[in-house]
């Protein structure tokens, strides 16, 4: 499938790369000849210089003929641009990403449809709502969500003092009964999708899918709860830290940004009044005690330097803050980052070139189902994905222990008429159903591709 | 560097060459001939088992293709192909050891300098495959290899960079496993109209495709010591014409069957090339005195002759050194000019000849206005720094080797004038075959001493990948481990 991307920054060029895995003929464009040879060196595309929201650039990547035009440049205007172009060009879907706040309200829609766009991403909005989500589950290394919030995934790293340790899958079972499933384990630099003889150890990182409240259960069992983090600290003024503090002050929290501007601080505190909006240099260990960071339930890095964000939590979590987040975009840097203990890593160009890629493989895939979300998981090793099953799929109907599986698939839920079940192996899928499919080393596009 | 990757992909070029010369081996046998037949399959039982030994030992692990491995792999593959090869007319015995790794060299470069003196003892499937060596060499074998194999692709853009003559590569396709189909499929696609075209001429199919192969690649081999001198005038035409296109840029075809011939017709190279081909056939036709009976005889004779030239083929129907001074001295230039960047042919480029020809207007402006900018487009975009050293340097290293040659051969050959020495060393560093003097269109490579032709071996291959990537390959520092 033919899918342009406009723009090769710091989240274009990770979109390019999970494109390009995928097996799409990609197209970049960018105006910086530098950034082009980069590209063109590193990965199998075809390039274009200049200006994206330029007819004869545009022509020239083939706008005409491809099925998807992705513009993640900078400027909020100019993807707008380039995605009517493109749109009027003939490309068959346009998403543009477009980020500045005052165009995230309520204008939003009139530009989708105006612009017939297929969607629009706002990264930064993505992050803080995947931030928001781990302040209020604190326990949790990561959530994914599905279907509309009614079914999750949360990744846990089970420390040295869980009672999981040496403890195969069907014991925990027998131990902790509940509707919920592991249904994958990262050791190393290794993803497995275990059965009911894996044996579980200290130091794994698991992923466990249920509904919340399910997973609440199995938490304060496994005496791993924490409770909501109600007293945040974010350090940098970012849009994404504008947007996180927005949502936790609605619901009640208390907010402070440290953050170095003097401008980017007034901006931030005419725009959230019940915000406590400190100028300092984040970096300084003392504004940082100083500002009672021992008190607070989380420390949230949103500057823009992996590096710094890095640092601070670890100097964070030696201060014992309950729950530490940090923003690292660059990947090697977040491997780091996981090694030096820090569990709970928040990328967005990660989050944003899952939805692209989701997105370009629900275009290609045919009938029978529909990609609803898809996530990358345990660093890119294994993959979950939500399809809607429709009428004449070869899944229906069957009982699943009479269905043939590929090696390291897994149905790790079914979600009919907005109630979560944990499968066994007496239970069918149905017409209408969203079914969420884990897999590791398997691509898939349809859910028929979980059969062997 | 990655050496079990080198080694890996040596492995499977020798392969794929391995079932490449099946062919021959088939043609062999169709004629009858089964001593030569059984001694092509030999020589291919011994590349396929080197090159599966070499995949074997150096089993592949996750590993990127970076600069320098693509230089590396470009190199020792044509160097190995040339080998190997060579290994068909050892076997049968038809030519000596250096005269068989000389000719092989010069079919791969498409140059078609030959030391064979008798067509007539050497047998079908060798013929074939000689000439089949041009058809392989003109297009790349590493092109091939990734246009059918399956593999990753990481990183092989490196390859194909060092391999397809210019001074950038562009894809027209995102993804190089189909720029590189493409390209073998309109290579096929004309070699095959050019057969056919030929087949109405009253050639018999192996002759056509002989020539075919020889035109394709701009390579030169025929099948008498006066190539195409004694076919009738629509044969003649259609060669010529034939060289003509392959010596145009492979992209611009792509673009006429997209439809887009406005954007292929825009082409400065393009223009240019033609306007050089016209306007030379038009200077020696204007002084050849009637030295053929009619002027269609006169015209046919001089484009044919530049057309070969100018496209480093090689072919000939007249012998050019009986020529006038100014004729031979515009053939003599044409020798370095060299045809489109994208194509078959070899020597210096339109497109860097033009680009070195902007490079000087701009320097020589700066020097009257010390304070002008300068930029310089070509194509209608602009031309980075990068690429415009590149393309001095280039020049720059062309000369050097040049010289090297000329001066080696002279040392090694003391009784042979300068001028056949020198032609010579231009007409395989250019990859055109024929030169002047002892090494006339009529004449051939055979009487040079066991150096020379090692020198000329090197020249050629030299001449194919345009210097880099041999010079690379050579260099220690490269080699060295960490």
């Amino acid at each position: 499938m033919k899918v342009i991307v406009v723009g090769s920054g710091k989240i274009g060029k990770f979109i390019v790369e999970s494109l390009v895995r995928e097996g799409h003929d990609v197209v970049v464009v960018d105006n910086s000849v530098k950034v082009i040879d980069e590209i063109t060196n590193q990965y199998d595309v075809m390039a274009v210089c200049g200006n994206g929201a330029d007819w004869e650039t545009l022509v020239e990547a083939g706008a005409e003929q491809s099925e998807l035009v992705a513009s993640v440049t900078d400027s909020d205007e100019k993807n707008m641009l380039t995605c009517f172009m493109a749109k009027k060009l003939g490309a068959r879907h346009t998403i543009a990403r477009i980020r500045n706040p005052e165009y995230n309200d309520s204008s939003l829609g009139f530009f989708k449809e105006q612009l017939n766009l297929s969607m629009a991403i706002n990264p930064e909005l993505l992050a803080a709502e995947e931030i928001y989500t781990l302040l209020k589950f604190p326990s949790a290394a990561k959530v994914e969500t599905f279907s509309r919030r009614n079914f999750e995934m949360a990744e846990l790293k089970l420390r040295p003092d869980t009672p999981l340790d040496g403890m195969k899958l069907f014991e925990m079972r027998q131990k902790y009964k509940g509707q919920y499933l592991v249904c994958a384990v990262q050791r190393g630099d290794e993803a497995f999708i275990p059965d009911g003889s894996f044996t579980l150890r200290a130091g794994d990182r698991i992923g466990i899918t249920a509904t919340r409240s399910e997973i609440a259960r199995l938490l304060k069992n496994l005496g791993a709860m924490q409770k909501q983090a109600r007293n945040v600290m974010i350090l940098g003024g970012s849009r994404t830290a504008f947007y996180l503090a927005k949502m936790l002050l609605a619901s009640g929290n208390q907010v402070k940004i440290i953050e170095q501007d003097r401008e980017i601080c007034r901006e931030l505190c005419d725009s959230l009044p019940k915000a406590v909006v400190l100028q300092g240099d984040g970096a300084q260990q003392e504004i940082l005690m100083e500002e009672g960071l021992e008190q607070q339930d989380a420390f949230v890095a949103l500057t823009g330097m992996d590096e710094e964000n890095i640092l601070m939590s670890i100097f964070a979590s030696n201060h014992k803050v309950p729950k530490v987040i940090s923003k690292v975009n660059r990947e090697e840097m977040a491997r780091l980052a996981e090694k030096l203990s820090l569990d709970t890593i928040v990328s967005p160009r990660k989050i944003v070139s899952d939805i692209i890629v989701r997105y370009a493989r629900a275009l290609r895939n045919s009938e029978g189902s529909n990609i609803e979300t898809l996530y990358h998981l345990m660093d890119g090793s294994a993959e979950a994905l939500e399809f809607h099953v429709n009428a004449g799929s070869p899944v229906i109907g069957m009982p699943l222990k009479e269905m043939k599986f590929k090696k390291n698939t897994l149905v790790a839920g079914i979600i009919r008429q907005r109630k979560a079940i944990i499968p066994s192996g007496d239970d069918m899928i149905l017409a209408d159903d969203n079914v969420v499919v884990i897999g590791s080393g398997v691509r898939f596009e349809d859910i028929a591709d979980i059969l062997a | 560097m990655n050496r079990r990757r080198v080694f890996y992909t040596l492995g499977l070029i020798l392969d794929t060459e391995a079932v490449l010369m099946l062919i021959p081996a088939i043609v062999s046998l169709i004629y009858g001939e089964l001593r030569s037949a059984s001694m092509i399959l030999l020589s291919s039982a011994v590349a396929a088992a080197v090159g599966s030994l070499m995949m074997l030992i150096c089993r592949k692990r996750r590993s990127a293709i970076y600069a320098k491995e693509g230089f590396v792999i470009v190199a020792l593959a044509w160097l190995s192909m040339t080998l190997f090869g060579a290994l068909p007319f050892i076997f049968t015995g038809e030519l000596g050891v250096i005269d068989a790794i000389f000719e092989t060299a010069s079919g791969f470069t498409t140059t078609g300098a030959s030391v064979v003196t008798s067509f007539e003892t050497m047998s079908k499937g060798v013929l074939f495959w000689r000439s089949a060596t041009h058809w392989i060499g003109g297009m790349g074998v590493l092109v091939l290899m990734m246009a059918i194999l399956p593999s990753d692709t990481e990183g092989s853009v490196h390859i194909l960079r060092a391999e397809v003559p210019g001074p950038t590569f562009g894809k027209f396709v995102p993804k190089i496993k189909k720029t590189a189909l493409i390209l073998y499929l309109l290579y096929i696609g004309l070699s095959a109209v050019e057969t056919i075209m030929l087949l109405f001429g009253g050639m018999d199919l192996f002759e056509s495709l002989i020539y075919t192969f020889g035109t394709a690649g701009t390579g030169g081999f025929g099948l008498s010591g006066t190539s195409l001198t004694n076919y009738n005038p629509y044969i003649q035409w259609v060669v010529g014409i034939f060289m003509v296109m392959f010596g145009v840029n492979f992209n611009l075809y792509y673009l006429v069957i997209m439809g887009k011939i406005r954007t292929a017709l825009k082409s400065r190279e393009l223009w240019l090339y033609l306007g050089i081909i016209g306007s030379s056939v038009a200077i020696i036709t204007i002084h050849m005195h009637n030295l053929y009976q009619t002027f269609g005889d006169n015209l046919r004779t001089s484009f044919f002759q530049v057309a070969s030239i100018v496209t480093t083929t090689g072919f000939a129907t007249a012998d050019f050194d009986t020529w006038t001074g100014i004729s031979r001295a515009v053939l003599f230039m044409l020798y370095f000019v060299g045809s489109c960047a994208g194509s078959t042919a070899g020597g210096i480029k339109v497109s860097r000849v033009i680009l070195l020809g902007k490079i000087i207007r701009r320097d020589l402006r700066h020097m009257v206005h010390p304070h002008s900018v300068g930029v310089v487009k070509f194509e209608g975009r602009r031309v980075d720094d990068n690429t415009l050293r590149g393309v001095t340097s280039f020049f720059v290293l062309y000369c050097a080797v040049l010289g090297s040659v000329f001066l080696l051969l002279s040392l090694f050959e003391p009784d042979t004038d300068m001028i056949t020495n020198m032609t010579a060393s231009m007409a395989t560093l250019n990859n055109v075959g024929p030169g002047l003097g002892k090494v006339g269109p009529y004449m051939g490579y055979s009487f040079y001493s066991v150096g020379s032709k090692i020198v000329l071996s090197l020249s050629m291959l030299f001449g194919r990948l345009e210097i880099y990537p041999l010079i690379l390959a050579l260099s220690p520092g490269l080699w060295r481990r960490k």
